[in-house]
């Protein structure tokens, strides 16, 4: 059988498939039984430090190509975190566990950053790119490198453990938000977020379908974008990619290590493959290395030139 | 070109008739072929306003019927709406209630529950089950369904009422002790109403050694496997997928059940005993 474990910011990963933030995370129940469906590690809806209401439904929907989501973030806040979600999930723990955090300023982003810390996740991603949420400037703080490497900054300050910035397509130039905050001391990153906003609209109706009018895009069709994103994160800084955007299948799984991912997040396969789907991705990589004699699965990271 | 399999934008249907069945409950109507197994639900989206999960109360392949009780903003919304306003509607999704001719069935159905219930009856009578239906409700005047159930042929109805203004004066779920010592040949029990009644159902049943199943209710943003809102402790699987019929052999087993629910935030509440 093929290695496929990857260490990832000095974390042990059985397999490089984890679960991204957003989807089944809202329980300890739901994370652990996408680890047994065979996610090498799960990532946390993302916490806010208080509780925060999201969008009223309809928040999403798919198509054969792509996904839409507006759920506008709804959590708990940090104490459910702390007093439920994490001890559950650390009794028995199953796998890595990448706690994804959300505020809307700097000074929420470095309390939470320290009480995330009393959750003892084995990573914090930090969510600067939610296309639904805005700073209180109105826009992302991923869609500047000033605003993105501040909050790199006070994150790092309070954190305890390896922090990696969720970074937005919606950039011109990914590369540069990425060096600005690696110079901050980012140990890694996940890309990327959902891609737009975009708008889809009920013709009939004549009313746009996600009650938040806009919402983010996931799934098949922005594959491509995200493979590229990667790619430029990496060549840009060389730390550890979490490469996450329309992954389904085990061959996209190998595409997105090839660009630099050394991990990689899948959110949008489970609307069409089922929790269940992790296992078979996992299985159809190691069929790919089988078959392609690659008897380690970190060989393969970022071999793209 | 067949973009159908992974689509679930919603379809947009006129209502095409209102039935008021209470104070609170009314039945929406909807020519348009759905194709809904007893037990499924639909995301009945209520443009501009909200879209919440609906239990269907009957489905011909031309028609099918969706039964609403006023709860919250959502469907207090929706009870403004008139004949020929549209509504958005996902689905079916979930899983059915599953029986076959030689089944005896005991229906026991809590307050709005007997719309789903009525669906499967409709069904079973087709294939020849012997049906035992049930309703409960605190008064006669939160009854739903009765008429519609004693106009299917062979069905044995039973009410009982909190307040005793209709059938027996007591709990439903005593009459089901009755209803199943009187007739042996009853093998399995289908249940859909509040959660702690459902328990008490599924314990009697557990006790007599008969199968039961019930349809569970939780919050849900997505209805297709996605959002992991009505995912249950501690198994973690989801509603809206394993269920919302489940055997009550799954479900007395998981902590959650009769105890607690989640909210939008997935913030635990109890349910008041």
């Amino acid at each position: 059988m093929e290695n496929l474990s990857v260490e990832f910011c000095g974390v042990k990963f059985q397999n490089p498939a984890v679960l991204a933030s957003g989807i089944l995370g809202v329980t300890a129940s739901s994370l652990k039984n996408v680890v047994k469906n065979g996610a090498g590690g799960v990532t946390t809806k993302s916490i806010w430090l208080e509780e925060h209401g999201g969008h009223k439904n309809p928040t999403m929907f798919g198509t054969d190509h792509y996904f839409m989501n507006a759920v506008g973030l709804s959590d708990a806040g940090v104490k459910k975190a702390l007093g439920e979600t994490f001890p559950e999930y650390n009794k028995n723990k199953p796998a890595p566990i990448i706690a994804s955090i959300v505020a809307g300023n700097l000074e929420d982003f470095g309390k939470l950053a320290d009480e995330i810390n009393k959750c003892e996740p084995d990573i914090i991603e930090v969510n600067i790119s939610c296309p639904n949420i805005e700073n209180e400037c109105g826009k992302s703080f991923a869609c500047s490198k000033t605003d993105a490497s501040k909050v790199t900054e006070v994150v790092k300050k309070n954190s305890k453990k390896p922090v990696i910035i969720k970074l937005s397509p919606n950039v011109p130039d990914i590369s540069e938000i990425a060096k600005a905050c690696a110079d901050k001391g980012a140990d890694g990153f996940c890309a990327i977020n959902t891609v737009g906003p975009g708008m889809a609209v009920d013709i009939d109706l004549k009313l746009p379908i996600l009650s938040n009018k806009v919402g983010g895009v996931s799934g098949p069709g922005i594959k491509p974008v995200a493979v590229r994103c990667v790619y430029d994160v990496y060549k840009a800084t060389g730390l550890p990619v979490i490469g996450t955007g329309g992954v389904i299948t085990g061959k996209d799984m190998i595409e997105m290590m090839m660009v630099g991912a050394r991990l990689v997040g899948m959110g949008t396969m489970v609307y069409y493959r089922e929790a269940k789907g992790f296992g078979k991705v996992v299985k159809e990589v190691e069929d790919w290395c089988d078959k392609n004699r690659v008897k380690k699965i970190e060989d393969i990271i970022g071999i793209i030139d | 070109m067949d973009l159908k399999k992974y689509d679930t934008r919603p379809a947009v249907v006129p209502i095409k008739k209102i039935v008021r069945e209470n104070d609170i409950v009314n039945t929406y109507v909807f020519e348009y072929p759905l194709g809904a197994e007893p037990g499924q639900f639909v995301m009945l989206w209520i443009p501009g306003v909200d879209e919440k999960p609906i239990s269907v109360a009957y489905d011909d392949g031309k028609v099918f019927w969706l039964t609403v009780c006023k709860v919250g903003p959502g469907t207090q919304e929706l009870f403004k709406l008139k004949k020929g306003d549209k509504v958005g509607i996902r689905g079916p999704f979930g899983t059915k209630y599953k029986f076959d001719r030689r089944d005896n069935l005991a229906l026991v159905a809590g307050g709005y529950g007997a719309a789903p219930m009525y669906f499967v009856a409709n069904e079973a009578v087709k294939k020849g089950c012997g049906i035992d239906f049930l309703i409960g409700a605190r008064n006669k005047d939160l009854l739903i369904y009765t008429q519609k159930v004693m106009g299917l042929n062979d069905v044995r109805l039973h009410i009982a009422t909190d307040d005793g203004s209709a059938g027996f004066e007591g709990y439903i779920t005593q009459v089901l002790e009755d209803v199943l010592g009187e007739d042996p040949e009853i093998n399995k029990v289908f249940t859909c109403g509040p959660e702690p009644m459902m328990k008490v159902v599924g314990d009697i049943c557990a006790k007599a050694g008969i199968d039961c199943w019930l349809s569970i209710e939780k919050y849900m943003k997505c209805g297709f496997g996605v959002c992991g809102q009505c995912a249950v402790d501690d198994t973690g699987e989801l509603v809206c997928k394993k269920g919302p019929v489940m055997s009550y052999d799954y479900v007395r087993k998981l902590p959650e059940f009769g105890k607690y629910y989640r909210d939008a935030q997935g913030q635990k509440h109890y349910f008041k005993s």
